[in-house]
């Protein structure tokens, strides 16, 4: 049986690294390592699907599901609802470059003037407010729809999060999504880190676990347990539920600082969202 | 009027494969409303039927076991391009969908 | 009066004769809301199966949600009029049925809604005749995926 070393680093979550300014890209390459040494037989971009990557019997439902996934409706729907003008007459395409096709991989990046993670779902609603609409629910609905249409055209593109060193803003909100990831919570006390680092691909009761590699990528989700698309702010709220955490709001600082470090965890990975899950 | 079907059908050698995804709550009327203490009122679609140029060739029964948002695959011998495939479901409620292709 | 009811009928029946593949008129409904898998059965069939060896039954051993169980029917039998699914442990067994008209390759995929962990029997109705297989499926109770 071969004996799993964790290097200290990733369990007490120190920053790893020779310098004290280690930074996210340390974080990225120390994770990559610790993965591919603990699943060699796993290629790199399959962590982005998540336990299917190692659970053969889930996989071949998986895949069963992949082949006419109900996440297209929610696909189609979406991508109704991204060309419907406002009643303004402008559209979701203005607020984005390249008029919100393929930008996926860009999110979350850091607002240096609102001092703030802006996520791509936090985006949308901001679209929407800027041109006088109402914002959307966060978890469900049309806003995890519009959210599943553009994660379909960002398909293929590699997350690209940015988090650059000479911005202290940016830094600091990595940093606290790090934290977030490994700060013990609930009546379980399990940390995020508990799980998916410790534990990954072990079983909790009939679930492998999967790896924080990947996480990120493949959002929003058709959840069959959900019976319809939901977002990752959602998982975040549901994951600290079933620790017996109270969960934070959808688009909260917090979680959106979750969303900024995993998402950079997952950079060079490619985008393969919507997704389908049990 | 219930949802649109989405359908997708290849000719594979002599035979026609047809899939079909079919948006629907398929509530089964067990599923407590935690908010009214009350099932949610059963609402599931009971007969599938698909035709080829016009003629019924499959008729499917189902009950409330079927999964939300049903899949279903089912395959027509010696259809051909040209050929019309219609797919319709009636639920509990009255509620029906249609969709048709033209194989090609 | 009565001579030309007798004339009626007989001439019904040799129309349904001369059609041996006949569609079920309508949904067997009492399958539907038959409490156990025997009697769902015999409200369709009036005929208990027989094993066969010649009917795939495709479905996960371990199923990742019993919301959503994959399952896919395919048979090699001759003359098949109908495929149909029962989850023994389901409230209502009965699942769905599929009439096959003539033009149909004897296949049929659908998702069902499993309760609990349960055997899972597939009928074919071929050739006037009801066969059967079955599998054994486990519905688990999540973990932190819940």
């Amino acid at each position: 049986m071969k004996k799993i070393i964790l290097p200290l680093c990733l369990i007490g979550g120190l920053l790893c690294g020779l310098t004290a300014m280690a930074g996210p890209e340390e974080d990225r390459l120390a994770m990559v390592e610790y993965y591919s040494d603990r699943f060699p037989d796993v290629p790199l971009q399959e962590f982005a699907n998540g336990l299917y990557a190692f659970d053969t019997i889930a996989r071949e439902q998986w895949i069963e599901m992949e082949d006419f996934p109900p996440y297209e409706i929610a696909i189609e729907d979406g991508q109704a609802l991204f060309e419907t003008p406002f009643a303004n007459g402008k559209s979701y395409a203005d607020c984005f470059e390249n008029g919100g096709i393929g930008v996926k991989q860009n999110y979350p990046y850091f607002d240096t003037d609102a001092g703030e993670v802006v996520t791509l779902e936090l985006a949308i609603n901001h679209c929407r407010e800027a041109n006088g609409e109402e914002p959307l629910l966060y978890m469900i609905g049309a806003l995890a729809e519009i959210s599943a249409y553009m994660a379909y055209t960002s398909r293929g593109h590699e997350m690209a999060v940015k988090v650059p060193a000479d911005k202290p803003g940016a830094v600091a909100a990595y940093a606290a999504g790090k934290q977030f990831y490994y700060t013990r919570r609930g009546q379980l006390n399990f940390a995020c880190s508990s799980c998916h680092i410790q534990s990954a691909g072990l079983k909790l009761r009939a679930d492998r676990l999967s790896t924080t590699l990947g996480q990120a990528t493949h959002w929003p989700v058709y959840r069959s347990k959900w019976g319809e698309i939901g977002t990752l702010q959602k998982r975040f709220a549901e994951c600290n539920s079933q620790v017996w955490a109270k969960p934070l709001e959808a688009q909260s600082v917090e979680y959106r600082n979750l969303e900024y470090f995993l998402s950079y965890i997952s950079n060079g990975l490619e985008l393969n969202g919507p997704g389908s899950r049990r | 009027m219930g949802k649109p079907i989405k359908i997708r059908a290849k000719i594979k050698g002599d035979f026609a494969e047809i899939k079909a995804l079919m948006p629907h709550d398929m509530e089964s009327g067990l599923r407590m409303n935690p908010a009214t203490n009350q099932p949610y009122p059963a609402h599931y679609i009971t007969d599938v039927v698909a035709e080829l140029n016009g003629e019924v060739v499959m008729t499917a029964y189902w009950g409330q076991a079927v999964s939300k948002n049903p899949y279903v695959s089912f395959s027509i011998k010696g259809a051909v391009a040209g050929d019309t495939v219609t797919l319709r479901w009636n639920d509990n409620k009255g509620d029906s969908s249609e969709k048709e292709v033209v194989l090609k | 009066m009565h001579r030309r009811l007798v004339l009626k009928g007989i001439v019904a029946l040799g129309a349904i004769a001369a059609w041996p593949r006949l569609l079920w008129a309508s949904r067997p409904d009492a399958a539907f809301i038959a409490d156990n898998a025997d009697d769902a059965i015999m409200a369709v069939f009036g005929q208990m199966p027989v094993a066969s060896e010649q009917i795939k039954l495709k479905i996960p051993d371990i199923a990742e949600n019993g919301a959503v169980v994959p399952v896919t029917v395919s048979t090699d039998l001759a003359d098949v009029e109908s495929i149909s699914i029962v989850v023994v442990n389901n409230p209502t067994p009965f699942v769905a049925s599929f009439d096959m008209g003539p033009r149909m390759v004897p296949i049929v995929s659908v998702r069902i809604k499993m309760g609990q962990s349960s055997q899972v029997l597939a009928l074919v109705k071929a050739g006037g005749t009801l066969y059967s297989t079955s599998r054994d499926v486990k519905v688990t109770i999540g973990g932190c995926g819940g």
